[in-house]
């Protein structure tokens, strides 16, 4: 019986519902049973844990931005204040500034040395050189460890008494050259960005060969009959046909720097030790919403205008080398 | 000729030499943790004098450690289900027919992923404390569902759109409904992309230490990332048992990792390069 009506049922749905496939679909229905709407109950759970999780707070912020805070209790109204004191007010301005330059400082680097080196190691594999699936996995691997367990290693093997680096430098007479990598305001930011991008080489090495792979195999082989090798071929031939993976590593590199918090927070703490020296933008956000710093009553309010701040320059410069790739594909 | 072979071992060497700087800390890591203390700093690159695990007893016996491995465990493990329905549904509507509000509802998810979630960060714990669920393993996982879902629906609606629609109808013919026709059919067809979007997930919440250090104060409520956290503040002395901590939480993915690689290596740049 139940069976019956279930076949019935379901033999009424697909109907109507091959109706709904077609182009057309989405008009209202000609003879509405209930059941066909079920469909739209898909896509609900999703909209919900995402619109409320996600979507809703990165908005709300922008609005808690112009509102007075006292605490975690939301007062009047104040207009751009927020802001204006972010701009102007020590030590907010400093901080502002400095955490900026640290960021670009960060962005640059992984540019030069992490995608660089990526770059390279992508075109290693790619010339499949003998265990390539070998070097690939073990670039990849310090990928899968938590930022916390990277920041705890690095900061063993940059122990300025006990750890291996200075012990190694010792060893080979650069005795000169050995320092508290992390704990002197000259070295700390660098080895943070360096040990960051010990950590993602391996993600940017596949997109970067996932775009070396695409090149066509017929275009590498014309270059190479006209005599180009090595430098020339990857100058000539194999950079420009990279054009769109390497957008991709530049947003990407952009965004992720930009966002960064996790490593500095880990091992540098909340302050960008030593002396703000290591000190970023995310990590300022922090700060300067849940750090209590010096229990100043407005920072609840200054950390939504500064997360409203970073937001805009994250999606500005996302979308101007976005735009960047679409006007250069259809050109 | 031989300017080949001279090249052909400079690629060599370049390999060989940024594979130890990649995998260096990570042996280091696994052979401190079987090491007394002392020979950690005697010896930092000598192989054990003889292999103990007395520091991975000590993390059992001594610290919560099997309570913070069951916690990460739940919570990725809820995580990643609740995800997999809810992007399999919304994929499954945004691909497989043609309301006019589709295309809008995938740009909506796609969003997603230019949103930087931790710029959120004040709106959504002054959320998470008004639904009651500070120090609750469920604001972590359903703020991780909310985070995975763009890359999962740009994922799983591109794998809907590969199969062949003979197959939809065939099942429709067969009088299947439109829940029936998505398990009974297409579900089963899906399992490498709902792998892919599964590993790409685990890694990001069982590593995550954002979300629990903002929402889990709660000692027994830890996650693993956090715990360790803790470890370095109370065992700066004893670096062995921190290194064992350090393998044990990382071994999971590395495992895992062992089994995958392929697919592992191939969904993380799977957002990127489509």
């Amino acid at each position: 019986m139940g069976s019956f009506w279930n076949t019935r049922a379901t033999h009424l749905v697909c109907e109507v519902n091959n109706v709904e496939d077609t182009p057309t679909a989405g008009t209202p229905p000609r003879n509405g049973t209930w059941k066909k709407h079920l469909i739209h109950l898909f896509p609900v759970p999703a909209i919900l844990f995402y619109t409320l999780f996600i979507v809703y707070p990165i908005f709300a912020a922008f609005t808690y931005s112009l509102f007075e805070w006292k605490g975690l209790v939301m007062g009047r109204f104040n207009n751009f204040d927020n802001f204006i004191r972010l701009f102007t007010q020590e030590p907010y301005h400093t901080m502002f500034w400095r955490a900026l330059r640290h960021n670009l400082y960060y962005f640059v680097v992984e540019m030069v040395v992490q995608n660089g080196i990526a770059f390279g190691l992508a075109y290693l594999i790619f010339r499949k050189i003998k265990g390539a699936s070998f070097f690939k996995v073990a670039y990849f691997l310090p990928r899968l460890l938590s930022v916390i367990i990277v920041g705890f290693l690095w900061k063993l093997i940059l122990n300025p008494n006990m750890g291996i680096l200075n012990a190694a430098l010792r060893k080979i007479g650069l005795e000169s050259f050995t320092t508290a990598w992390l704990g002197n305001p000259d070295t700390a930011l660098t080895a943070v960005v360096l040990i960051n991008s010990w950590f993602a080489i391996g993600f940017y090495m596949l997109i970067l060969l996932a775009g070396l792979q695409s090149i066509p195999e017929e275009v590498m082989e014309a270059a190479r009959l006209d005599g180009a090798t090595g430098f020339r071929l990857i100058r000539s031939v194999v950079l420009p046909m990279m054009f769109q993976p390497m957008v991709i590593v530049i947003v990407m590199t952009f965004i992720q720097s930009f966002e960064a918090f996790e490593l500095v927070f880990a091992m540098q703490g909340s302050t960008g030790e030593p002396f703000y020296s290591t000190d970023l933008l995310a990590v300022f956000f922090y700060r300067t919403a849940f750090g209590g710093n010096s229990g100043d009553t407005g920072s609840l309010g200054i950390g939504s205008a500064l997360a409203v701040v970073l937001f805009a320059i994250i999606a500005i410069i996302s979308a101007v080398f976005m735009k960047y790739v679409n006007h250069k594909e259809t050109a | 000729m031989r300017l080949r072979v001279m090249k052909r071992s400079v690629l060599y060497v370049l390999a060989v030499g940024y594979a130890i700087v990649s995998l260096f800390p990570l042996l280091l890591m696994l052979i401190s943790s079987f090491k007394p203390n002392v020979e950690i700093f005697t010896k930092p690159l000598a192989w054990p004098s003889k292999f103990s695990v007395v520091s991975y007893d000590k993390l059992f016996v001594e610290l919560n450690y099997s309570k913070y491995i069951f916690n990460s465990a739940f919570v990725s493990v809820a995580t990643l289900v609740i995800l997999v329905v809810c992007s399999v549904m919304v994929s499954f509507y945004i691909a497989r027919f043609r309301f006019k509000w589709n295309g809008l509802l995938f740009f909506y998810f796609l969003l997603g992923m230019m949103l930087p979630i931790k710029l959120g960060l004040v709106p959504l714990f002054l959320l998470v404390r008004d639904l009651g669920l500070i120090n609750s393993y469920w604001s972590i996982i359903l703020i991780q569902v909310g985070a995975g879902l763009p890359m999962a629906a740009l994922i799983l609606s591109g794998f809907f759109r590969t199969l062949p629609s003979e197959l939809e109808e065939a099942g429709r013919m067969d009088g299947c409904s439109s829940g029936g026709l998505l398990l009974r059919i297409l579900v089963p067809l899906m399992k490498p992309a709902i792998g892919t979007v599964v590993i790409i997930n685990f890694i990001g919440v069982w590593n995550d230490f954002f979300f629990p250090m903002i929402f889990i104060q709660d000692e027994a409520k830890k996650t693993i990332p956090l715990g360790m956290l803790q470890l370095f503040g109370e065992f700066t002395t004893d670096w062995s048992v921190l290194f064992a901590g350090l393998t044990l939480s990382s071994l999971p993915m590395i495992i895992i990792f062992a089994l995958a690689s392929r697919q592992f290596m191939d969904g993380l740049t799977a957002g990127a390069v489509k």
